[in-house]
């Protein structure tokens, strides 16, 4: 699935600083594109992304307190979607 | 004849009390502009209805005077802002919170636009490193309070306006009646329990709230409470881990980055006002100056969980007052030192200073990211990084075994005490609170951290 992420307010320091990511994410096994949902995003971008610190991206199995995520956890994601994570300016990372 | 010091020490006292006079005289001068210019309109007012070569100015219903037609003529033509959009404009009022970076262009526009009545509160003082991005104030207001250069600016600009000052910090005590007397709430301030502190107050008092946000090259930008949008909580129930908030390192900003925020609150405020437009609620706009990118993003509306506007929410007035911002964010209202441990907990660096002639045997913490532990650091001292703490305690245990292991060795029967510090002994308050809630009951921060130890103890100790 082609998938267009957007790192900002200083998550994009843990991603080696680049705050545009098109990635092409592979479905868990046995799964139909159409339960690929932001908690299976979350989990590959932590797996795949994230280069250092993933506890100031997520806590359990969503984003910490601080990161935005518009939508829910069981939001659907689908081909070519942008999806943008923002942490709060008041904290540098 | 006098030192040199004495000299310049003299001429910065005179300096200081010409500033003050100057200021004082331009507040008079404008005052009686503003007065000449009442008594001018009402004298022409008198020549013309007694010389009966006139016709007197018609009674208009949106109530602007001719001045005011004519100030603010540009907005009028507007066809979609026009006559009534001003009209509400003049009627209402605004309180902008802190006269900084955000607040500078904010308060610009708002006092230029014809803002009724215009409240401005910091408690700051104006300093040569903030002319870069707080382009409201002047040279000569250096070492004068923020609100006081402000609302000078604000008056040379229109002298018609009503500008209330506020000489202090918003806390708990005075928010509440500060806040209640403004139709529209500007936050402009830079820190998390500021933020959950005027947007619980907003909440209380049914007001709007234009909240920007500008640091590095990134800016953000959205109205809450307004129009049963979310407010600051909503998003935000949990305060962000303190690791992420680290004012002890300064992060720096691009001065146009905050100024074009804050244009842009002026902006959504003045929309708020008129009752013009769509205002920018339940959506966020987010600004990326080095990419040159702005986007708007749709977020989360109000919800029914949130334990200070949603539906079960037992929040009043007494618990706002009763409520401690900084324990809730961990995070100081104020740049300046966090206060965030009992006494016993802390240490000075002259206290460190003997424990050192001492030998007493402890562990030295310093909990500075590893490149400022490069430029300079105390020896024998152990480096986990704030951020790295919880997944590297492991380090601490066995260094404090080390030392009980050599305690043994001498016979000696006291345990080993951990001191924590860093720079300028906020993140190691942090450190400490974090390491006694994990049991290093002995765990004890050096105030004022390395910067004190430079003032205090060993002056030729480099700081940075």
């Amino acid at each position: 699935m082609q998938l267009t992420l957007e790192f900002g307010g200083g998550l994009e320091l843990l991603c080696d600083s680049e705050k545009i990511h098109k990635v092409n994410v592979d479905l868990p096994n046995g799964a139909e594109s159409d339960d690929f949902t932001m908690k299976h995003l979350l989990s590959w971008v932590r797996t795949n992304l994230i280069k250092e610190r993933p506890e100031m991206f997520m806590k359990g199995d969503t984003v910490r307190p601080g990161v935005l995520l518009s939508g829910q956890l069981d939001t659907r994601i689908e081909e070519k979607d942008v999806i943008v994570f923002i942490s709060t300016l008041d904290e540098n990372i | 004849m006098m030192s040199n010091g004495g000299d310049s020490s003299e001429i910065i006292r005179e300096l200081e009390e010409l500033k003050l006079k100057k200021a004082d005289i331009e507040h008079r001068i404008s005052t009686l502009e503003a007065k000449l210019q009442d008594t001018a309109a009402v004298e022409r007012y008198d020549t013309v209805s007694n010389g009966d070569s006139y016709p007197t100015a018609p009674e208009l219903k949106h109530g602007l005077s001719p001045d005011q037609i004519y100030r603010y003529s540009r907005q009028l033509l507007l066809p979609s802002f026009a006559v009534e959009g001003q009209s509400n404009l003049l009627k209402s009022s605004v309180l902008v919170i802190g006269a900084g970076g955000l607040g500078s262009p904010a308060l610009l526009y708002l006092a230029a636009c014809g803002v009724g009545r215009l409240g401005i509160i910091d408690h700051d003082v104006v300093e040569l490193n903030n002319m870069h991005r707080q382009i409201i104030h002047t040279e000569a207001f250096i070492g004068h309070p923020k609100v006081k250069s402000a609302a000078t600016a604000c008056r040379s600009i229109n002298s018609t306006i009503k500008v209330d000052e506020y000489v202090e910090a918003l806390r708990t005590s005075n928010a509440l009646e500060i806040l209640s007397q403004y139709d529209i709430i500007v936050d402009a301030t830079d820190n998390p329990p500021s933020r959950y502190m005027i947007s619980d107050c907003c909440v209380l008092l049914g007001k709007p709230l234009v909240s920007g946000a500008a640091l590095g090259m990134e800016g953000q930008l959205t109205v809450y409470n307004h129009n049963g949008g979310p407010c600051y909580r909503c998003l935000f129930p949990t305060p962000p881990p303190t690791s992420a908030c680290q004012r002890c390192s300064d992060s720096g900003v691009l001065g146009v980055v905050p100024g074009v925020i804050g244009c842009l609150q002026a902006l959504e405020t003045i929309k708020l006002a008129s009752m013009v437009g769509e205002p920018l609620s339940e959506r966020m706009l987010l600004f990326d100056a080095l990419s040159a990118r702005m986007r708007i993003v749709k977020i989360r509306g109000r919800s029914s969980q949130c334990t200070v506007c949603g539906d079960n929410s037992s929040f009043n007035k007494q618990t706002f007052k009763d409520f401690d911002y900084e324990d809730f964010t961990q995070f100081p209202l104020f740049a300046g030192p966090l206060n965030l441990l009992p006494a016993e907990s802390r240490i000075s660096s002259t206290e460190f200073k003997e424990i050192l002639q001492k030998k007493e045997q402890h562990v030295l913490l310093d909990v500075r990211p590893s490149h400022h532990y490069k430029i300079v650091s105390l020896p024998d001292s152990l480096n986990i990084p704030l951020a790295n703490l919880e997944a590297r305690l492991n380090e601490l245990t066995s260094a404090l075994k080390e030392k009980e292991d050599g305690h043994v060795n001498t016979g000696s029967c006291t345990n080993p005490s951990v001191y924590v510090v860093c720079r300028r002994g906020n993140d190691s308050q942090r450190a400490v609170h974090y390491l006694r809630e994990s049991g290093f009951d002995s765990a004890k921060d050096i105030i004022g951290g390395l910067e004190a130890w430079a003032a205090n103890v060993n002056p030729n100790f480099p700081t940075y």
